[in-house]
């Protein structure tokens, strides 16, 4: 591994963030406010208490995954649509970098903004609830993990997308309502037994259930169920990943 | 001769699709030439110059650069490439300076501003550094993606059309900088419409013509082998019929009659022997006794376009 090409690109991806400042981070920060508007304040206050957390509270988890999922697999899509897009690919491919070396890169600038993202939302957060991190460690670990994966889940979509309209589809159509559906503003209890039995099917339960157990403390699914559950995404994406660049898939003619 | 820095060999691409643009070719570039790859529009240039980059998936055949395969030993055989594509593609609000060190990062060679500045300055783009891609024109844009392709020092650089949209004055420094370069000995592969420029730069010439290497030579012996020369005297009074004293010498009527027009091989002028001048000499002697008045002669050598032009339309 040669560290020299994983810098440049990571830096030049961070630098892009910092040159779209406004819509990396500052929209998102702003979306989530209207969110605990709404829903914390607004709606909230008439909601009783979930497992004894308030609402305002008990969405804060949802929300941040919510934004991290769908901010991992934008900037990681765009970060390699783009250079596609563009032409400059070309560099990429004929440079002596392995695929790994290309992906730590791209992918890891995604992670890192979508991280930082995570956490700037929590701290939005605490100016509406209050707050309280049962397990900081498994929360820090759930963060980085699910935005590594959906990074990756973004490089994908940004190799297969040839067009601006794929880039927002599987955010718009896939993420987006996963992550409604999958218990970001409620618990499944509150659903009827057979669409329980349904939300158990949606991968991003798991996810959003994990991270708020490493807040609360209480959960939907078993903890287990949900290292397992990411773990097995992170492997699916990586498979998917090595093949494209085995193959060239929508790389090399 | 010493082995070559790339050999490609039996090397065929057909496009998904099935559109074959590579035929079986194989080519050997030499260490430290000039090598010009001509041929018309959608011959197969850039695609043999994107497989052997690594841009594109051989269908079959084998491309070694420096002794290692493109595809085994691809870190090996790339980080001695620089490719300057033949489209302009550029990350457009990244500043010069930034883009350039992006690239020699990406080659995976530590920073080095020194080597970055030089680039800079034998390109004349150091007044632009900070300038963000997007300001530049499209000259200078070109500039810049062969500063991109030089930031890594590469032992052998592709100019797929260097000099397309780069303005006369340009175009010389730019080939300043292409001769610079093979004396710090690099070796160069450029493609090009411009047959002047083949003819100016190259030390060896490649045509492809639908995706088969047709002819490959030393510039200077293609030249000869295949450039005729020709004499032409512009007659005073214009000739119905080439007159029977000089019917010894294989002469043309041109002009309606008004140039009388004299071939010949353009290599044997002026050789050892000196055989063809002293034709000339009897020639223009002979003129003048048959009574022709010229009022002025020139004589025309058949350029690389010329031979190129017969090259692509034979086949
Ligand atoms: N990605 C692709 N898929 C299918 N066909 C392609 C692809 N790229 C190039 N071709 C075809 O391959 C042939 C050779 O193209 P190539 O770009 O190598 O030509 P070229 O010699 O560089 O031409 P030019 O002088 O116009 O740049 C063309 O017929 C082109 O249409
Ligand atoms: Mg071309």
């Amino acid at each position: 591994m040669n560290l020299y090409p994983v810098r440049a690109i990571y830096m030049a991806e961070l630098s892009r963030t910092r040159r779209t400042l406004l819509q990396s981070i500052v929209s998102p920060v702003i979306s989530t406010s209207l969110y605990f508007v709404v829903f914390g304040a607004a709606i909230g206050s008439r909601i009783s208490e979930i497992d004894g957390i308030s609402y305002g509270a008990f969405i804060v988890p949802g929300l941040i995954m919510l934004m991290l999922l769908t901010q991992s697999v934008s900037n990681a899509s765009f970060g390699i649509f783009f250079p596609k897009f563009s032409g400059s690919v070309y560099e990429l491919l004929s440079a002596p970098i392995s695929y790994l070396e290309i992906v730590i890169g791209y992918v890891g600038a995604a992670a890192t903004k979508s991280v930082v993202l995570g956490l700037i939302i929590l701290a939005t957060a605490g100016f509406f609830v209050p707050l309280e991190i049962a397990h900081p460690l498994w929360m820090m670990a759930f963060l980085v993990l699910t935005a590594i994966t959906f990074s990756l889940l973004g490089f994908i979509i940004g190799i297969w997308a040839d067009g601006f309209d794929k880039l927002q589809l599987v955010p718009l159509l896939v993420i987006t309502p996963l992550t409604f559906l999958g218990g970001s503003f409620y618990s499944i209890d509150m659903l009827p037994p057979f669409w329980q039995g349904v939300t158990l099917f949606n991968p991003v339960l798991y996810l959003i259930s994990g991270f708020r157990w490493s807040f609360y403390g209480v959960s939907d699914v078993s903890l287990a169920a949900s290292v397992a559950m990411i773990l097995l995404f992170l492997g699916v994406c990586l498979a998917l990943i090595s093949w494209i660049f085995r193959t060239g898939y929508r790389l090399k003619p | 001769m010493s082995e070559p820095i790339i050999r490609v060999s039996a090397l065929n691409k057909t496009y998904e699709g099935g559109f074959q643009a590579l035929k079986q070719i194989d080519l050997d570039i030499q260490r430290g030439e000039i090598f010009a790859l001509l041929g018309p529009n959608g011959a197969g240039k850039t695609t043999l110059i994107s497989v052997i980059c690594g841009l594109v998936n051989a269908t079959d055949g084998q491309v070694v650069v420096d002794g290692f395969d493109n595809q085994v030993d691809y870190r090996e055989a790339r980080s001695r490439i620089g490719l300057v594509p033949q489209e302009l593609t550029n990350e457009a609000f990244e500043t010069v300076w930034n883009t350039v060190n992006f690239s020699r990062g990406l080659f995976g060679k530590p920073p080095d501003p020194g080597h970055i500045e030089r680039v800079l300055k034998s390109l004349t783009l150091w007044d632009k550094r900070n300038n963000r891609l997007i300001t530049l024109s499209g000259g200078m844009k070109r500039r810049v993606l062969i500063a991109k392709a030089l930031s890594h020092e590469p032992r052998i650089l592709f100019l797929d059309e260097p000099t397309a949209g780069v303005d006369v004055g340009l175009r010389r420094e730019m080939w300043d900088v292409v001769r610079q370069l093979r004396e710090s000995g690099v070796t160069i592969i450029l493609t090009t419409h411009y047959i002047e420029e083949a003819e100016e730069m190259a030390d060896r010439i490649g045509v492809i013509n639908n995706g088969e290497i047709v002819l490959v030579e030393d510039k200077a012996a293609l030249m000869r082998k295949l450039g005729s020369k020709q004499l032409a005297l512009h007659l005073h009074e214009p000739l119905d019929s080439v007159p029977p004293a000089l019917a010894a010498y294989d002469l043309q009527l041109a002009a309606n009659g008004s140039e009388l027009i004299y071939t010949y091989d353009a290599s044997r002028a002026g050789g050892a022997e000196g055989q063809e001048s002293s034709t000339i000499s009897a020639l223009l002697a002979d003129v003048e006794a048959a009574g022709l008045v010229f009022k002025d002669l020139h004589t025309r050598q058949s350029s690389l376009e010329d031979i190129f032009v017969d090259l692509v339309k034979e086949r």
